[in-house]
Parts: C-alpha cells; sequence; structure tokens
C-alpha cells in the first residue's frame, strides 16, 4: 500500500537496527518512554524490541485515552445511561473500560441501558437529530487529537439549535501528563521520550521544548509506523551520547513547530482549562484537561443532568497506576494475564490495543516463557 | 360448469407484497408463500414430497452434519447477500470435515413487513448457489415474528455429508513440524461488510468471498497429501481458528507475515478503520495442516483450483506446551497472534 509500505520495510528495519545496536554504548542502559498508546502498540505488533539491543528498553507510557480514564468517569456515563436514560455515544474501546459494581459500558448495555458504539462525533450528532425527544450524550474522550471533533459537533450543535445534545468531557493534556510523570518524588529512571504523533499534529513540536529545557530529557516526535519508531530511537540514542537534551521531530512529513493553528483556535473557543482533573494512574492534576466554556455550558452534560464526580479508588491488586508512570511492567502486575486479561479487564490498561498489558498481553507474551 | 377453482385466488405480489404474520400461521396465505417461492426456487425431487420432512437414500459410510445460523447486515452486500452466505457457510462446515455435502435444510425467521421483492432476491440466490454447489435444500421451515422483533431476515441451515473413506480430519491432529497453507487473501467478507455498513468508498471496491469449498476440498483430498485439520476462518478470522486449532492440538505456530496476502483495499480499509485484517472474516477461505513432507503437493493441488489459485504455505507447527501462535512480522520482529479479545465486527455473517 503506498505511503504505509514504505515505513513497514523490513530490509531499512534491519539497517536502523544495526545503527542502533552499534551507537547504544554497551555500558549504558537507555531507558526510554514512548508516551502515546500508538506507538506502544506499534512497537508490539511489529515485534520492535526483537530488534533493539537489550540495554534499549522501552517504556510504555500513558497515552492511551481509556487507560488513563478513572472509575469514576465511567460510571458518571453509566448513571448518566441507566438512571437519565439518556442515549450515550461513545467510541468503541470505552465499552470495556471497568467501572464499579463489576459493570462497564458494555454489561450496562446488555442490561438495558442505551449506549451506543460510534466512529465519529457527527455519528452521535446524527442520531441526537434523529432522536429529537431523547437526550443524546457524548462520552468525550481522548487527547488532541480527539478534541478538535469534539469541538466541531459543540459548534455544529450550537448554530443548529441541537437542544438534545450534550457531551460528558473527558478531553485530557499530553503535555500536563508528560510534567506530571516526570515530576513524580524521586524522579523516573527515563532517558528520553518518543513524543506523540497524532498529538503533536495539532499541538506542534512547541510545547515539548520546557521537557529538553527544564527537565533535560531528549523528545523525538515520531509518527506510529514502525520505521519512525524505530528512526527516532536511534535519534534518541544519539542526544544521549552527546549528552543532548533537544526537540527533536522524526515526523516532518505532518508535524510544525506551531501545530495546526486553526484546530487550536478552535478548541480555543469551545474549551477551557479545568482546574483539576483525575487521571487513573497519575491521580489528580491540574490543569491537564478542559472542560466547555461558560458559552456553552448548555452542551455540559455534567451540568445538564447534575451528575457529579466521585472518585473511586483502583482494585488494590490492580497496577496500573505504577504501569501507567511507567514504574513498573504489565509483567509484574500480580493479577496480569491471570485474573486480569482482555476478555475481563481489572485495570483499564488491559482494555485498549494501546494499553501497555493488552499490547504485552495480545502480543508479547511468550517472552516470559523464553 | 364448475372448473375446480385454485388453492390460490390470486398469486403472491413478488414485487410489492410485504411478509404479513398470516405468512407464518400454518394456513393458506403460509402454503401459498411456500409453494411459490421457496419450492418453485429450491425445486428438488425431495422437496417436491411436500411433507413435514425429506426422505432421503441413506449414504454408505459415516455421515456429517452442521448448522450455521446467518444474522448478516446488510442483507445484500458486494459479492452475495445473506442468502447465497447461508449455503456457501453450512457446505463448508461440512466439507471442512472432509465430508462431501449432500443436503440442505433452511429455516427462516421472517419479520413481519419483510418486502416479497427481497425475500425472492434472496430465496432465488438461495437456489442459485445450492444449485451450483450440486447440494439440494430438501426441507425447511418459516416463522414470522412481529415487525421489531427482527431484522429482515434471519436463516438457518443445516449440511449433512457423507464422509470419504479413509479420510480423518480433525482440529487436534495438528503435529508439530506441520505446515500451514492458506488458500488466498484473507479479510475480503468482513471488509466487504463493514464497508457498505460504514459507506465507505475504495476506487476498486471490496467483494466478499463467499463460495463453497467443497470442490476445492475434494481436489486437496484427490491430491494424496496427508491432510491433519482443516478449517474455514470465518468469524474471528485467521488468527482465532489458528488457536483454536492450536489450543486443540495442544500445539505452537509460527506464521510469516509476508506470506498472508491481503487486498489492497481491504488492507486500505483496516488500515483506515484500524482493524487487523488478521481477525477479520472470511466466507470463502480454507486453512490446512498437513504434514511437512506432502505441503508442497497440497500447494499445487489447491493452487490448481479456482478457489485455491493464491494459496502459500504460511507457517509450521511447534512443539509449545503455551499454544502460542506466533508470527514473525514482515520488520523482522517477532509477536503473538492471539484470540480475538471482546467482538470487532457484529454480525457479519
Amino acid at each position: 500500500m503506498k505511503y504505509v509500505d514504505e515505513f513497514r520495510d523490513g530490509e531499512l528495519a534491519k539497517n536502523i537496527a544495526a545503527n542502533i545496536a552499534r551507537e547504544a554504548a554497551p555500558q549504558r542502559q537507555y531507558r526510554l518512554m514512548e508516551f502515546c498508546g500508538g506507538h506502544t502498540h506499534a512497537i508490539s505488533r511489529y515485534g520492535i524490541a526483537d530488534l533493539l539491543p537489550p540495554n534499549v528498553r522501552m517504556i510504555h507510557g500513558p497515552g492511551c485515552p481509556v487507560c488513563v480514564l478513572p472509575i469514576g468517569r465511567v460510571d458518571q456515563a453509566i448513571r448518566l445511561a441507566r438512571e437519565h436514560g439518556v442515549i450515550l455515544c461513545t467510541y468503541a474501546d470505552t465499552l470495556r473500560v471497568p467501572a464499579s459494581d463489576n459493570l462497564s459500558l458494555m454489561r450496562a448495555k446488555a442490561g438495558g441501558a442505551d449506549v451506543r458504539m460510534i466512529y465519529s462525533t457527527q455519528d452521535a450528532l446524527k442520531i441526537a437529530r434523529a432522536n429529537p425527544g431523547r437526550e443524546v450524550v457524548f462520552l468525550a474522550i481522548g487527547f488532541e487529537t480527539t478534541t478538535p471533533p469534539t469541538a466541531v459537533a459543540i459548534k455544529q450543535a450550537d448554530a443548529e439549535g441541537l437542544k438534545n445534545f450534550s457531551i460528558l468531557c473527558n478531553h485530557v493534556l499530553t503535555p500536563a501528563a508528560m510534567h506530571a510523570i516526570l515530576a513524580v518524588e524521586g524522579g523516573v529512571a527515563l532517558d528520553g521520550f518518543v513524543g506523540p504523533a497524532h498529538v503533536s499534529t495539532v499541538i506542534g513540536s512547541k510545547p515539548y521544548e520546557p521537557f529538553a529545557a527544564d527537565y533535560g530529557k531528549p523528545v523525538v516526535i515520531a509518527g506510529f509506523e514502525p520505521l519512525d519508531v524505530m528512526q527516532a530511537i536511534l535519534m534518541l540514542v544519539r542526544q544521549v551520547n552527546e549528552g543532548r537534551a533537544a526537540v527533536e521531530n522524526e515526523f516532518t512529513r505532518a508535524v510544525t513547530r506551531e501545530g495546526n493553528l486553526k484546530a487550536q483556535e478552535l478548541v480555543a473557543e469551545v474549551f477551557e482549562l479545568r482546574d483539576m482533573f483525575e487521571w487513573r494512574g497519575l491521580g489528580s492534576v491540574p490543569h491537564s484537561a478542559l472542560q466547555l466554556r461558560p458559552k456553552y455550558a448548555a452542551f455540559d452534560a455534567e451540568q445538564k443532568f447534575k451528575i457529579d464526580y466521585v472518585a473511586v479508588p483502583d482494585n488494590k491488586a490492580c497496577e496500573c497506576a505504577a504501569i501507567l508512570r511507567g514504574q513498573k511492567r504489565p509483567q509484574e502486575c500480580r493479577i496480569f494475564g491471570t485474573v486480569c486479561t482482555p476478555e475481563n479487564p481489572v485495570g483499564s490498561c488491559m482494555v485498549s490495543s494501546e494499553g501497555a498489558c493488552a499490547a504485552h498481553y495480545s502480543y508479547g507474551r511468550f517472552r516470559e516463557t523464553v | 360448469m364448475s372448473a375446480v377453482k385454485p388453492n390460490y385466488t390470486r398469486a403472491l405480489d413478488l414485487k410489492h407484497g410485504r411478509v404479513d404474520m398470516s405468512h407464518g400461521s400454518g394456513g393458506r396465505a403460509m402454503a401459498q408463500l411456500i409453494t411459490e417461492l421457496f419450492a418453485a426456487a429450491f425445486d428438488n425431487e425431495y422437496l417436491a414430497q411436500g411433507n413435514d420432512g425429506a426422505t432421503l437414500p441413506v449414504a454408505n459410510g459415516r455421515l456429517v452434519m452442521a448448522t450455521d445460523s446467518h444474522v448478516v447486515s446488510p442483507l445484500f452486500f458486494a459479492g452475495g447477500d445473506i442468502g447465497c452466505l447461508s449455503v456457501h457457510g453450512t457446505i463448508n462446515d461440512v466439507a471442512v470435515m472432509g465430508a462431501q455435502p449432500l443436503y440442505l435444510s433452511a429455516g427462516f425467521i421472517l419479520e413481519e413487513g419483510f418486502p416479497l421483492a427481497d425475500l425472492k432476491r434472496i430465496v432465488e440466490s438461495m437456489a442459485r448457489a445450492a444449485r451450483e454447489a450440486g447440494v439440494p435444500i430438501v426441507t425447511g421451515d418459516t416463522k414470522v415474528v412481529e415487525q421489531g422483533k427482527g431484522d429482515g431476515v434471519f436463516i438457518t441451515t443445516t449440511g449433512v455429508g457423507v464422509l470419504r473413506e479413509g479420510v480423518q480430519l480433525s482440529g487436534d491432529l495438528a503435529q508439530p513440524g506441520d505446515r500451514i497453507l492458506l488458500s488466498g487473501t484473507i479479510g475480503d467478507h468482513g471488509m466487504a461488510i463493514l464497508s457498505q455498513r460504514e459507506g465507505l468508498t475504495f476506487s476498486a471496491p471490496i467483494v466478499s468471498d463467499t463460495a463453497a469449498l467443497h470442490g476445492l476440498i475434494a481436489a486437496m483430498l484427490d491430491s494424496g497429501a496427508k491432510l491433519r485439520v482443516l478449517r474455514d476462518p470465518t468469524r474471528g478470522g485467521l488468527a482465532t481458528t489458528l488457536n483454536e486449532i492450536a489450543r486443540q492440538s495442544g500445539v505452537g505456530m509460527m506464521l510469516q507475515e509476508s506470506a498472508i496476502a491481503v487486498n489492497q483495499p481491504v488492507a486500505a480499509a483496516c488500515e483506515f478503520l484500524g482493524l487487523d485484517p488478521l481477525y477479520v472474516a472470511n466466507e470463502g477461505k480454507l486453512i490446512a495442516v498437513c504434514a511437512a513432507a506432502d505441503a508442497e503437493r497440497l500447494l499445487q493441488a489447491m493452487r490448481a483450483h479456482p478457489l485455491g489459485r493464491d494459496t502459500a504455505i504460511i507457517g509450521e507447527v511447534l512443539e509449545d506446551p503455551h499454544g502460542f501462535v506466533q508470527m514473525t512480522t514482515r520488520l523482522g520482529g517477532r509477536r503473538v497472534v492471539d484470540w480475538l479479545a471482546g467482538e470487532q465486527l457484529p454480525r457479519i455473517c
């Protein structure tokens, strides 16, 4: 397939792998975090770890939208569907995120709640237009990539006077999460970041500059194709070797320093910063998420239906928090692969194929047997 | 001078008519639907007996019986419809056991209000598929449910076939060292359905691969190759079917990603929707596991058949107490090819 196969070429991969192996200093460890679930998925699906020397280790970051969604947020959505009788629309992976009382949106649906899987915010608008007598709520999740489409939907609904449409807003911000990881007391043993692909097309490379300047961590923004990831790893190894910390851009075919200004303006017009947002794994992080501006309050399901957020602690045995912070590997969790599997996820990292645990379970668990 | 009146004074309106509750009531309307539509299309000596069941000659040897329900949405898709799909699906389930399919039954659950013109199209498609396959539909049943209680039409078919002498195929017979063959590209059926459902269009349309595989399987058995397992990778796709075989046989597998062919539009659609073609349904493909020494012979026999033209050896059976199906990726890395988790595409067949 044109424009795709070029970035999955086995011969080129071998060349980059040979360069990484040659340039990585044998006496040192390279602990590199790929922030995005998209990268986690690519690394696992293409077996990239097999092409790296043992001292270059990839640590899976928290950039998986459903993984960072805390139980209390899913509970809110379930309450909307069950107690307020709304049509609850959301993206597919969200349906399986574990909530309180052994529920998930999928189980709530099986129990009679009207929960619908959609592919885009436009589908949610269509459902709202087709059901003028019902309230339709879009459970909006995701990082900066999925925020602009939500902003568009809000503006459309406003322009059309669509009164039965609202959103449960859980849009979160990448740089805030990276700050939270680096600000952990005692520090996290990280030598650099593979920076987000699609997120960076929107926000540009500029917001990562403080991580290089203030924390001294190299950041290389990379596309989601396997050769992108490998090239970024090589660039990170080089920065570490040279004692440099800069923001570099491997994904120049899509990412600029300034990003997509039109999308940024649109988001700024519709959303404002939340004072505080609870992330699964990272806890409450100030200014790390978005809420609708007062002008669009009529579309805010939290206000419309007066459903408060109630924090719910994670399952005690679940290590998602440490895994999302890069402090533990999936296989170091006691319930990984036994109690917690993709069919019956306990923690959210086991839900999406972008989650560290699901990626390791689905693609990499042969490694523990050899 | 009174002539005997025909049973049904007015013929079924197959252009504008709709299914109503009387078509499932057991009365005259149902009899008319059966006579004018089903019996006319399926037309064979067994159905013509007109009884509650068909009387069939007993075949020599062991019988194979399989059943399959079809709830696909949309009912009509590029490359087929629920009618031919319901014939192919059950024929294939019988054939992958190594049996020659002989007879089919068909059960219809119709929704009140369903256009008779659509039903006619479906029934004629079934009749054509059955005729082409040489497997008659010898008995059937029709029920009607109220509007809103069904989704147009659901079809359950059951097939009976007779095993060839000496043929022993089973999911638990794969042995370390065996080769794994795949009869062509993967993901065509699932993506044909999904792209139609989602209104995705590509420069080259995605066409379902729905087909009856008993001819190809007969050619494979004729080749004399030592076949151990045959399966058609339908729901859950290639990945799930291989995991079923690995679990039943208590073995592992190593696949070569570069040997698994995917049609370009299918690959593009999967890429676009974030799906892995390894998990997308097929309706006209099969997986064969055979002794290593016979792999080349089997490959040639399959490639000589129109439905096996693109057959490839895609991997090898390994000894592995964990039963992992693994794959060497195009990139040169290694990964597990796991069972499908959750549901990828509902109502695909």
